[in-house]
Parts: C-alpha cells; sequence; structure tokens
C-alpha cells in the first residue's frame, strides 16, 4: 500500500487548511465509496486524506423558509428517507434510490456524488481523464467509446459526468455552497461542473483548497419534476441516459423549463434548445418529441455511441411526459 | 450376487424426494468456510505482478528492491526473460509478504521490460479468404499451445493433423517432459510426420478449423422450396466465479505440500502439481470445504497454484496465499470461446428441413479453438461447414458449463426460429415436423414441448413475428433444445459402519454448490434405511478415495453410483453379523426405517443400534466403484434432452430486453434429490438470462486489454433482472429406469438461443449477436425500418 497520511478535522476551516493548492497529494475523504475503489485500483495516490466525516456542521437536512438546505455529509440513504425530500422533491428522491444498492446508499455522501470521478473505463483503467496512445492519438476516439459523451465531447474529454442524481438537482434549480480559504461561495449547480481541457484540471469547479458545505435547494412549489433513466439492468447500474426536467406553469402551458441530460456528456447537460422548445406549449406526445429533439439535435456521436443519441432522446421524452403527468 | 440397482419406485424413502440440501444452514449462516476464508497460521500473502500487454517478450525482471523490502519473504519468476507473453494479465513474478499491502508494494517494486509485439484481440468476421490451413508446428509452437492451456487432445489432435518441423529424439522428448507436456503429447510428436525446414512461415490469426461436408448440400440448396439466412453470434464472456481462484500452500515438512485450493477437482490436483513440483504426487494433500463458483475454470492447479507452492518452499514451508483479485479473475481465469455463423437453411414448403450450409467463425484465445457442434440437436441430413478459428490475445480459453453447446444452440435454434418464420410456421410446430431428426431422443423432446408450451400458455400468448405490439412495447415468445451427456465419472466411496451404528463416508470428491453433498447422504440413507443426519460424510480432501473432478455433469453420476455400491455391500456385510442372531439366512434380511428386520415378519426386528453391536470389534468397510462391471447394472448413463421456452418484452425506444419468464423442461434419467435438481436448473435459467442479455468480455482495440474487469461493467443478472422461473423435471417411467444422469451443463445451454428468439418474434426482426444489449437492439431495428423503407 502507498503510504499516506490521514488527517482527520473538526471544523470546516481546519479542513481547509490541510488541502493543497494542487489537485492528486490530496484527497477528501468522506462516504469513502469511491474514493478508496480509486485508491485500491491505483488510479490514484494521495500523500494525504482529509477525512471530513468528523467536521461538524455538514450534515443533515433542514427545511428552511427558502426551501431545503442539505449538508454535503447527509448520505444518500438519510436523503432518500427524508419527508421534506419525499413531500416535496419526490423526483430527487427517486433518482438516490436509484442511485446505488443499500449498502452504498448509507455510506455515500451527497457531496461525494456530485464529486465522484468518471466511470470512463480507460480512467479507471489507469490511462488518466484525456487518454492519449503512444503516438499522442486521442484514445476515446480510436478506442471502445459505447458509453462516452455524445455532446460537448469536441474537446480532449469525452467521459460522461458520473452523477445521476446531478441532473434532477439542477433542474430543481440547486445552488452548491463551498468553503475555501478566502472564505465561503455559492454557486448553481449547473456552474460547478466544467469540462477539463487539460489533465491538471478537474471535472468541476472547485478547487484543490476547496470543500464543498451544503447543496441549497429552492421552494419547489409550482414546478412539476422528474427523472428518468435508461440502465441496462434493472437496477444498480451506471445508466446509459438520464433525464431530468421541471415544468412551472400548468401542462396546458408551460411558462418556463429546466431541461438536464445525464450521462450525455462530460457535464450534466442543460438544453436551453429543448427548453425553449416547450416554453409557451402544452406537453403532449407530439411536443415533448419535439423539445427531446431539440435537445440532441446537436449530438455528436463518437464511432460506438450513435445509439446514446436515441437513448437520450428517449429518456427526455419520458422525463418531459412524466413531469407533466405528475405533481412537483 | 446382491441386487445393486437402484431402488424401485415404491421401496424409495428419500430417493428422488424433494430434500433441503444439508449445508444450508452452514452457507445461509455464514459458517461455511470457502478457500478464500481460509487463514492458516503465520500466513504470507502473495501477490502476482502481471504483463501489462497483450502481446510482448519479456526482455528483463529485475526483484531486487522488491527482496530488500522489510516484510518481503520470498519472490518467485514465474515465466523467464525470453518469454512470450500471449494475453494481458499473464502471470510474471509471485512475492509473498507478511501481509497484503507489503505484498503490493513488493509486487509494485518488481521492474519488469517488456518487448511489445503486434497484438490481434478481435473477433470480427474475418476478410474473405484469410483464413490459412496451418503449417507443421515448431517446438515453440508447441510450447505455445502448452503456455495457453489448450487442452491435451486439441494438442495432439494439431500434431496429427499438422505434422511437426523439428526431428522428435530422446532429447526432445526430455525437454518436452520438462516443459509439462503430457504423455499423450510426447507420445504423438513422437509419432508425427516430421517437415524439417518448414519453420519460419508466418501464422495468420485466422486458421482453417475445420471443413465438413455431408450428403449432397449443393443439390439440396439449388432443389431447395424454402432457403433461410442469418447472421449470429454469442460473444466471449467470462466465468467471473464470485470466489475468485486461487489457493494457499504449506510445506508442514520437507517434501510434503499442503493446498487449500478453490477446485473443482480435489482428487485430480495433486497430479498436476507433482510435475512441476518435481516431486511425488503422493505428498500432495489437497483440501477444500466449499467453493464459491467454477462453472469449468477450476480444474487445474494454474500457474498462480503452483507459485504459491514454489514460493512457500521458499519462504520455509509458510502457508502462502494467493486469491486472484476480480480484475485478473475476469482477465486470465476463464473465457467461454465467441462463436459466430452465416447460416443458410434448406426446407420445404411443409417445414422439413433438408439442408444446412454454415461459414462460422470464432476465438478461444491464442490457440484459436474449434467449431461448435453445429447444426445441433437435429442432424439435418445435408451439410456443408467451414469454421475459421481466430488466434486473438483475449486470454485463455476454459471450459465453461456445457463447453461448445451454448453456441451451438446460439447458432442453430436461431436458425431454426428464423427458418420457421419464413414459412409462417410456429416454432413448436416447426421443431415436432423436424423432431425425427433429433434421434435418439425424439420422444423425449416431443413431450417435452408438450409440457414446456402449456407451462408456457404458448397456445395462448404466441403470434407471428411483430404481431404483438402496442405502441413501444414488443411482446415474444421463442424457443430452444439441448442436449448433454453426463454420465458418471470415475469414483471410488468408502462407507463404514461402526459397531456403535454410526456410518461414515469419505470420498474425494468436491460440492461445487450444486447439493453433492446431499445427494451422497440420500443415496446412503436410501439404502441402509437410516436418517440421512446419522451419516457422516467425508468430502473434500484428496486424502479420501479418489473421485473424479466435478465437470461435464459427471458428479451426480460417479459418486450416486459408488456410494450406492458401497451402502448395499456395506449393508449385505452387517447382515451376514447380524443373520445368526436373528436365525435367518442374510438374505432374509432388510434394513428399513432405522431398523434391520427380517423380510415380511415385523416381530424379528433388531434397531439399526442393536443390529450393529453385532459386528463386533472391527468396523465394516466397503469400498463402492463406478464403474464397476462385476456389480451390476450400470447405475448411471448418458444422453439427455431439454426444451427452454422464455417470454420477453422488449422496449422499442431503449432497446431494453426484459425476461419476463422463462420454462425449463429437462431430463436427466433417475432423479435423486428433486430439490437440488430444480435447483441446479433454476441457477441454469439465471445464468443463461444474464449471459443472454448482459456479459461480455469487451477487449480494448488501443491496448489490447479487457475493458469491463469488474462488475460494475461486466455485468451479472441481479434480482430485479431474473424473471418468472418454472422448472419441470422429466420423472417417473420411462426416465428413471435410464440411471443416474448428470444435470449441471444442459439446463445452461438454450436460454440465450431461446431469448434470442423470443427477441426475434417479438421485434420482427433479428438481432443477430447475443449478448441482446439496447445498442444491439436499436441496430436491429433500424436495419428493419431502413429496409421497409428502401422495399
Amino acid at each position: 500500500m502507498r503510504p499516506f497520511e490521514y488527517v482527520s478535522p473538526e471544523t470546516s476551516k481546519q479542513a481547509v487548511s490541510l488541502l493543497g493548492a494542487a489537485w492528486g497529494p490530496t484527497e477528501i475523504l468522506a462516504g469513502g465509496t469511491d474514493l478508496l475503489a480509486l485508491m485500491k485500483e491505483d488510479v490514484i495516490a494521495p500523500k494525504r486524506l482529509v477525512n471530513i466525516k468528523s467536521v461538524k456542521d455538514l450534515g443533515g437536512v433542514t427545511s428552511t423558509a427558502q426551501g431545503l438546505r442539505i449538508g454535503a455529509l447527509t448520505t444518500l440513504g438519510q436523503l432518500a428517507d427524508d419527508s421534506n425530500v419525499k413531500k416535496s422533491y419526490p423526483a430527487l428522491a427517486e433518482a438516490l434510490i436509484e442511485a446505488a444498492s443499500p449498502q452504498i446508499r448509507n455510506m455515500a455522501t451527497i457531496g461525494g456524488n456530485l464529486c465522484q470521478r468518471p466511470r470512463c473505463w480507460y480512467f479507471r483503467g489507469g490511462m488518466g481523464l484525456l487518454p492519449k496512445d503512444e503516438a499522442g492519438k486521442d484514445v476515446i476516439n480510436i478506442g471502445d467509446n459505447r458509453y462516452h459523451a455524445i455532446l460537448g465531447n469536441k474537446g480532449p474529454a469525452k467521459f460522461v459526468s458520473p452523477s445521476t442524481i446531478a441532473p434532477v438537482l439542477i433542474a430543481y434549480n440547486a445552488q452548491v455552497r463551498i468553503e475555501g480559504p478566502k472564505g465561503k461561495r455559492e454557486l448553481p449547480l449547473e456552474k460547478f461542473f466544467i469540462t477539463p481541457k487539460t489533465a491538471s484540471e478537474r471535472e468541476h469547479d472547485l478547487r484543490p483548497n476547496e470543500i464543498v458545505t451544503e447543496i441549497g435547494l429552492p421552494s419547489a412549489a409550482g414546478w412539476r419534476v422528474a427523472h428518468y433513466e435508461i440502465r441496462q439492468k434493472a437496477a444498480f447500474d451506471w445508466p446509459l441516459a438520464v433525464a431530468a426536467v421541471a415544468l412551472k406553469g400548468t401542462t396546458a402551458s408551460v411558462d418556463s423549463a429546466r431541461i438536464v441530460l445525464g450521462y450525455v456528456a462530460p457535464v450534466p447537460w442543460m438544453s436551453p434548445e429543448a427548453e425553449r422548445a416547450l416554453a409557451g406549449k402544452s406537453v403532449s406526445d407530439e411536443t415533448a418529441k419535439v423539445a427531446s429533439e431539440a435537445a440532441l439535435a446537436a449530438a455528436t456521436p463518437l464511432s460506438h455511441n450513435a445509439y446514446k443519441v436515441q437513448l437520450a432522446r428517449v429518456a427526455l421524452q419520458r422525463a418531459i411526459l412524466k413531469a407533466a403527468g405528475g405533481a412537483a | 450376487m446382491p441386487d445393486y440397482g437402484w431402488p424401485k419406485a415404491e421401496d424409495r424413502t428419500l430417493i428422488g424426494k424433494r430434500i433441503t440440501r444439508v449445508d444450508a444452514p452452514l452457507k445461509v449462516s455464514g459458517q461455511a468456510k470457502y478457500t478464500y476464508d481460509t487463514h492458516r497460521p503465520g500466513m504470507l500473502y502473495g501477490k502476482i505482478v502481471r504483463s501489462p500487454y497483450p502481446k510482448s517478450k519479456i526482455v528483463s525482471i529485475d526483484t531486487s528492491a522488491a527482496e530488500k523490502m522489510p516484510g518481503v519473504k520470498a519472490v518467485h519468476i514465474i515465466q523467464k526473460v525470453g518469454s512470450t507473453i500471449h494475453w494481458a494479465g499473464d502471470e510474471v513474478v509471485a512475492v509473498a509478504a507478511v501481509d497484503e499491502r507489503v505484498a503490493e508494494d513488493a509486487a509494485r517494486a518488481v521492474v519488469i521490460k517488456y518487448q511489445q509485439l503486434p497484438f490481434f484481440v478481435s473477433d470480427a468476421e474475418p476478410p474473405a479468404g484469410a483464413a490459412e490451413t496451418p503449417g507443421p508446428l515448431s517446438y515453440d509452437d508447441l510450447a505455445d499451445m502448452a503456455d495457453n492451456q489448450l487442452p491435451d487432445p486439441q494438442i495432439v489432435s494439431q500434431v496429427q493433423q499438422y505434422g511437426i518441423t523439428f526431428k522428435p529424439d530422446a532429447d526432445s522428448a526430455k525437454s518436452m517432459k520438462d516443459d509439462g507436456f503430457s504423455e499423450s503429447v510426447i507420445k504423438a510428436v513422437a509419432g508425427a510426420t516430421v517437415h524439417p525446414g518448414a519453420d519460419s512461415k508466418p501464422k495468420s490469426n485466422f486458421q482453417k478449423a475445420a471443413a465438413q461436408t455431408i450428403g449432397d448440400p449443393d443439390k439440396t440448396f439449388s432443389e431447395a422450396e424454402v432457403v433461410s439466412e442469418g447472421l449470429y453470434g454469442i460473444a466471449a464472456i467470462t466465468h467471473c466465479c464470485l470466489e475468485s481462484h486461487g489457493s494457499i500452500s504449506e510445506w508442514p515438512e520437507a517434501d510434503k505440500l499442503f493446498v487449500h485450493m478453490s477446485t473443482q477437482n480435489v482428487s485430480g490436483i495433486a497430479g498436476q502439481m507433482a510435475e512441476p513440483l518435481k516431486m511425488p504426487a503422493a505428498n500432495i494433500r489437497v483440501h477444500q470445504d466449499h467453493i464459491g463458483g467454477g462453472f469449468g475454470s477450476k480444474f487445474g492447479p494454474d500457474r498462480w497454484g503452483i507459485a504459491t507452492a514454489e514460493i512457500s518452499k521458499k519462504a520455509g514451508g509458510k502457508p502462502v496465499r494467493i486469491m486472484l483479485e476480480r480484475d485478473s479473475e475476469l482477465e486470465v481465469a476463464g473465457m467461454r470461446p465467441s462463436a459466430f455463423a452465416r447460416v443458410k437453411l434448406a426446407a420445404r414448403k411443409d417445414g422439413t428441413l433438408t439442408g444446412w450450409q454454415s461459414q462460422s467463425w470464432g476465438t478461444g484465445g491464442p490457440g484459436g479453438g474449434g467449431m461448435p457442434p453445429i447444426p445441433y440437436v437435429l442432424a439435418i441430413p445435408n451439410q456443408r461447414k467451414e469454421h475459421t478459428a481466430i488466434r486473438t490475445n483475449q486470454g485463455p480459453a476454459r471450459a465453461w458449463r456445457a463447453p461448445s453447446h451454448p453456441q451451438a444452440a446460439a447458432l442453430t435454434m436461431c436458425a431454426f426460429e428464423d427458418m420457421a418464420a419464413k414459412l409462417n410456421m410456429d416454432p413448436v410446430e416447426f421443431f415436432l415436423k423436424n423432431i425425427e431428426l433429433a434421434k435418439p431422443r425424439q420422444g423425449i423432446y416431443s413431450e417435452e414441448l408438450g409440457i414446456a408450451a402449456d407451462l408456457m400458455g404458448w397456445k395462448q400468448k404466441w403470434q407471428p413475428r411483430g404481431k404483438n405490439r402496442s405502441g413501444n412495447v414488443a411482446r415474444g415468445l421463442g424457443l430452444s433444445m439441448h442436449t448433454w451427456g453426463g454420465r458418471g465419472h470415475n469414483s471410488d466411496c468408502d462407507l463404514t459402519i461402526h459397531p456403535d451404528g454410526s456410518v461414515e463416508i469419505k470420498m474425494g470428491s468436491q460440492d461445487l454448490g450444486t447439493g453433492t453433498r446431499t445427494c451422497i447422504l440420500i443415496v446412503a440413507a436410501d439404502s441402509l434405511g437410516i436418517p440421512m443426519d446419522q451419516i457422516k460424510l467425508l468430502i473434500g480432501d484428496s486424502s479420501y478415495p479418489v473421485s473424479g473432478g466435478s465437470g461435464g455433469s459427471t458428479t451426480i453420476g460417479g459418486v450416486s453410483s459408488s456410494t450406492r455400491r458401497a451402502a448395499v455391500d456395506a449393508r449385505d456385510a452387517l447382515f451376514a453379523k447380524v443373520a445368526p442372531a436373528l436365525s435367518v439366512q442374510p438374505d432374509q434380511l432388510e434394513s428399513v426405517g432405522g431398523t434391520v428386520r427380517v423380510k415380511g415378519d415385523s416381530s424379528h426386528t433388531l434397531s439399526w443400534k442393536e443390529a450393529c453391536s453385532k459386528i463386533g470389534a472391527m468396523p465394516i468397510t466397503a469400498r463402492g466403484k463406478n464403474p464397476d462391471r462385476a456389480k451390476p447394472p450400470d447405475l448411471t448413463n448418458s444422453g439427455v434432452g431439454g426444451v427452454q421456452m422464455a417470454e420477453v418484452q422488449v422496449d422499442t425506444d431503449t432497446g431494453i430486453v426484459e425476461v419476463k419468464k422463462m420454462v425449463a423442461v429437462q431430463d436427466c434419467g433417475l432423479v435423486i434429490d428433486l430439490k437440488t435438481a430444480e435447483s441446479q436448473v433454476y441457477g441454469a435459467l439465471i445464468m443463461g438470462v444474464s449471459y443472454a442479455l448482459f456479459e461480455e468480455k469487451i477487449m480494448d482495440p488501443v491496448t489490447g486489454r479487457m475493458l469491463n474487469p469488474n462488475m460494475e461493467f461486466y455485468r451479472l443478472a441481479g434480482l430485479n433482472d431474473i424473471p418468472e422461473l418454472v422448472v419441470h423435471m422429466m420423472t417417473g417411467k420411462g426416465y428413471d429406469e435410464r440411471g443416474v444422469i448428470g444435470l449441471g451443463e444442459p439446463p445452461v445451454v438454450s436460454p440465450g438461443a431461446a431469448i434470442s428468439n423470443a427477441v426475434a418474434n417479438a421485434l420482427g426482426v433479428r438481432v443477430p449477436f447475443i449478448p441482446l444489449t439496447p445498442d444491439r437492439v436499436l441496430e436491429a431495428l433500424n436495419n428493419q425500418d431502413t429496409k421497409k423503407a428502401g422495399a
């Protein structure tokens, strides 16, 4: 085992001070369901683990006048069982249950779910997030890319964003709160995810010395939200396509929509095209189809994943109809 | 001569009943100890340094840094400098250390330089005319075959067919012996045709492996009333044993080796370890209590098993454990060869099959592999078959539950279903029309087809192709048939009756989780007329009488026959001791319900314990054997038939296939335990759903490595993927009197074909390749749409 230092700070300030200036030498340990696997498989080899599980005030779900405040250390299981989540954010509850087996849900945290590393088999095989072969060719282009990105894949990043929960959180207009040496900052969750252009970047906007402390959800009153996954296996399987849809207004006339696709791009993929296509329309098979086609119009499938374009389109179409059919 | 035959139906007290497996409490409570759970005192942990490249030559190995690390107890080179590596993950060096972490560090500290060589990992259709007839074999070719773990009969047949390039003499025989070749191969080489100087011929990756013509296929196809053509195939998959391969070796004395091994072959391992370790097999003891899956991949000690013994010796005899990591388990510890074919069928308008043509190909790793037994089950009178074996660096093939049969079923039964669809025939009718081609089991298949159809509700549910569709939901039914041998293997059993009434059985067999323990006890208890829990059963150790490896569905026939003969002989020896006390001849006695009594006279009864007290001081031990011509009748038999039907629902927008129901109707002669027999079939159906929908060894065209050596992307069916399973065992008259026949393999043969056929019936189009993943289903649907649009 490669030796590493293990530190267990008690405050977020301490935690931040123990983190480094670059990615790699230091990693944050919360639920550990992804990190430990990456270490065992020798994909990463941190010199220091900062265990944040004993940091106070990073857990718990609180209902406020503005909505819901979710501590980053809240486990997927706790969140799925939370009565406010079940009542006011049922599509999130569904996504949480579908995200992992009960054992994993009891360990994995919501902060960790958003920060987990991609499932790309080249990355997990130790070839890096933006793998190149010895001749400098993009490995994903010449390799087996059946599970890779169909949107946002023109740069070196062709993996798909791994969180199945992020799309529905974004549909609910979630904010992510971050603490670093310079204090706290907050940004919309969709801005948290970025597409790395170089190997030294990560898949999110977190700096190496920052931690996610909290997810904020505004009130979902007036929104109808749905989450839909297409998976090969009936349960506990990385999906082939995910769609999350939030609709405001009535099904006869949608005022506005928030539409997010998962497992199609290196980030959770917002589709303003689909949102525009639905705005002002009534929801029907036809408008759902038009909107989902608009979302995928710009798709650029790779050599082995054209089928994913159809899957993403179908997932979105079904999510739109599901959202229209159900209350928020 | 005692009557060794199976008791008549009315006399069976346990045989054929529904009995819960005796080790169930141990297993469900976690007390059953697998090799993986075994920790020996002072045990060291071994790790293996593996080649990252699919094809390479080892240029240098530097173990000095590893050897110097504190906690490292031994380092052992498995493949020397100069060796050629044929697949990624192949074993090069093993290290042992005081704990797993140090062993990992030491493995990482070993520096190996490789010369990378061009590799080939694709089993796509070979270009036309690419297949070469193999030339004579050089010594290196033979060494490669041995390295690739090609079975001896295959090496022998290639040597006989193609000859060799070197002159065999005493020196070459000695070096072959040193390199671990078996006597049969050395003998074949000695008698081979020599083609000197043919060495440097480049070897194509595509080899003509079989070509066969039966009857007059040209005439048949030119005169055929109906011809159906199709492309079919089934991907290479792994065994994915949940307990990975591995062993623990230790030397309790300088010349005695004790091995715990996860194996299907307790009695057969010592012999395989003796030669590489250059020691007498008699000095090797192998032990295993429980095994977490083998499926055909655990018959040998494997390189890593030999390595545990070598390292243990270097480490002063301390126990050394190497269990494979999950990725290695999937990469190197077993692969079922792929098989693909373009098939053409000829038939008359009434459905009678007249001709078969196939160009097939597939890979079994570096050895290439052979042609599956096609056409399967139905012996079509006119045939032309050509098979191209692709030599790849995908990893070594191993027997996978019913070797070659699931492939044969997929290639054949799917082609049959397509022909039935072309003829607008219900597949059940189509198979019945051709059932005479299933000789000698046409009667069994006919009966099974009827029962399966009833259990599936085939008549009510079946509709012609593509007709059962509502919106994006398509439903369909499919069927397949299969066969297998399953004659009992060689087995010795010692059964001892002690003077205190206790009974003990010793046998060097193993229970793969199939219920072998339970079945041995059922046979013994039924034969002795005592309860099963009065018998102590000892299996899983090579110090017990030799019993065959558990493969090819041979165990139940072997162990039940040897147990029956041992029990009858021991019982009769007991009767001989008891008879004087009851003042009768021994043949007037019977043992029933825990008593020994005079037949038809309940007033002359002794309890089992009282009866055994007449034995005297020394216990009775009887050795039962299978086969044993001196003690007829033959208690086991060969040749079974099975029919399976699948009902599926396909989402035509997503290509996701959901299996709704599977029906399996299976014959296996006399059933010893109905419950564990049914369990075998349930397990096979689950395994079948898994390989029909999910499993595939995905090879990377860039690195030549397996891309999914984990259980996230090497998908196995989960609970929610398992449909309603209906199992019907054929028993009673016409089946029981055939004797005991194995059941492990046959029910896993048909699920792929039956599910593929159900999907074709649902969609109205064939999805050519298994597993039936969404990308493949959507592609087939899109091609169908394109065809329609073009028509």
